[in-house]
């Protein structure tokens, strides 16, 4: 009788096991995947950044400056040795980008440039793109880390060398400010730096 | 902050078992149509306390029930959008582009695969999603949403549309749509045999060995039968508001939940509130789907007893309540710690 006891006592706990370290591995995959979608977007937005530079630059002669720093950021990324370098440059890419997209709201006759448009929407909806998927992987690191800190799980946790993910830092601003709408098409739309509207 | 987490997982469950409860509460439904259609029709009786004759027509409901339940969650997203007209949507224009980019955007943020897009010819603005699971979801924009709504707005209307995808009330909702249909099909079918037959009970029963001595029987029975079409459609009905409205309050929250920004589907709301202009295509069966009811040209903001009985949507004014409540708690939290925001 108490043998029968112990063993279910013992079988309870190794189901336990195996299902607490079932969903430890299920919540790492979801952190890599999530990372690897925020790396898909960032590695679009390197091929978008040349097309979009040589399509504006005719129209935008007097922003040198901020065509030259987007172009140097991306170069910088594309060729950073580690990820902590290309997470800078990353950031830095971003706050160009929104600097570019911002003064191209001065240049009228880039509106009725299709080729312009179309790659300012295509950049709109990767910079969105990118702060979704940076959200989500947050989102999945939470979950993990939750599980990899709190017990009991921890003890299996740190048993099987399951480690709390770290979370994904932008520019200070990000956290708070609503997705960009950058669409020249949409009347009254103001630009990233606009005031939210109520 | 961001708003807490949606349990996903516990309101799909809360859908599988809803979805059994749909399926079983329409079996039976069709069932005692079919039997009171037996018995009315004759082909089936009770003698002496026994059940005597073929119940052809119970069997054949529940048949055609098995069918209509599989067919609900197999082919209910085609038949849904075949219904209401719709039609792939593609990048033929910017707008549309903007459209599918902005699904995009919102799939990544709820971490589901992009659902296939399609747009429906409509002036009035509106939205809904079907499908059986996330990775067989189809979400259903008109024209009138696309023409009217900025790229903030739309963010808002589709990340409460991926929300219903993320917990499977697009299966419920899209098998209610089809199987609603069905019985309102049926029993409509059901008045027409009555009609032709002017309603005489026993004609077909002759033929069997049941008693058709009993006319006034056979009246009750006519009559049963008449009271149970017509109430079939209500009860569906019913079925299909109760497993709907709640909903759209969770949808809202999920949708502030994926775009971070209660202002964005607020903003979607209180546009479509202004505009006044019911959908051409929103039939009984489908009304239910839509992100604001297609029918009642937005009067539906009072909130009286029939009103939370008999609509599919909770008041538009009662949601964007919420949502402004949402949207000012954030606003002040994100001010707090950005004076930015």
């Amino acid at each position: 009788m108490t043998s029968v006891v112990i063993l279910l006592i013992v079988l309870a706990i190794a189901g336990w096991i195996a299902s607490a370290y079932n969903s430890l591995v299920s919540l790492r995959n979801q952190v890599d995947n999530a990372w690897r979608q925020i790396d898909v977007q960032l590695k679009r937005r390197h091929d978008l950044i040349p097309n979009l530079v040589e399509a504006v630059k005719g129209y935008m002669q007097f922003e040198r400056e901020t065509l030259t720093q987007v172009v140097e950021a991306r170069a910088k990324a594309v060729s950073a040795p580690d990820q902590p370098s290309r997470m800078a440059a990353e950031t830095q890419l971003t706050t160009g980008l929104g600097k570019l997209l911002a003064v191209m709201e001065n240049y009228p006759q880039l509106k009725s440039d299709e080729n312009v448009l179309k790659l300012q929407e295509e950049l709109t909806t990767t910079e969105n793109q990118i702060a979704f998927a940076r959200q989500a992987y947050n989102d999945v690191v939470l979950g993990l880390n939750t599980r990899v800190q709190s017990f009991p799980s921890n003890l299996i946790a740190n048993n099987f060398g399951f480690h709390a993910a770290e979370y994904f830092k932008g520019a200070p601003e990000d956290q708070a400010v609503p997705k960009v709408d950058l669409s020249m098409s949409a009347p009254g739309a103001p630009g990233p730096s606009g005031p939210p509207r109520v | 902050m961001a708003p807490a987490a949606t349990d996903f997982r516990a309101l799909e469950a809360t859908n599988r078992r809803e979805t059994v409860i749909l399926v079983v509460v329409m079996m039976a439904i069709l069932v005692a149509l079919g039997f009171a259609l037996d018995v009315w029709a004759g082909s089936i009786a009770i003698v002496n306390g026994r059940l005597v004759g073929f119940p052809v027509l119970t069997i054949a409901a529940l048949a055609f029930g098995a069918f209509q339940a599989l067919t609900s969650f197999y082919a209910g997203a085609s038949l849904v959008l075949m219904s209401v007209h719709a039609r792939p949507l593609t990048p033929d224009s910017p707008a549309h582009q903007t459209v599918l980019d902005v699904i995009n955007e919102m799939a990544i943020a709820s971490r589901l695969p992009v659902p296939t897009a399609y747009v429906m010819d409509d002036p009035s603005p509106n939205a809904f999603a079907t499908g059986r699971d996330p990775h067989h979801s189809v979400l259903c924009v008109t024209q009138g949403l696309i023409e009217q709504m900025d790229r903030e707005e739309l963010q808002g209307v589709i990340g409460h549309e991926m929300s219903h995808v993320a917990d499977y009330d697009i299966r419920t909702m899209t098998m209610v749509a089809v199987m609603v249909g069905g019985i309102a099909m049926l029993s409509d079918f059901v008045f027409r045999i009555m009609f032709f037959t002017g309603g005489r009970g026993g004609r077909g029963g002759s033929r069997g060995d049941s008693g058709n001595g009993d006319n006034g029987g056979g009246a009750l029975i006519a009559v049963a039968v008449i009271v149970l079409a017509a109430i079939a459609p209500i009860i569906s009905q019913l079925v299909a508001m109760a497993v709907s409205r709640q909903r759209e309050y969770l949808a809202d929250a999920s949708s502030v939940e994926f775009t971070r920004n209660p202002r964005a589907l607020l903003r979607a709301l209180e546009k479509i509130a202004q505009i006044e202009s019911p959908l051409k295509e929103g039939t009984a069966g489908t009304a239910h789907l839509f992100i604001v009811n297609p029918r009642e040209g937005l009067k539906d903001d009072e909130e009286g007893f029939f009103d939370n009985l008999l609509s599919t949507h909770p008041p538009l004014s009662k949601r964007i309540e919420r949502l402004r409540a949402m949207a000012g708690a954030g606003a002040a939290e994100a001010g707090a710690r950005n004076p930015r925001a």
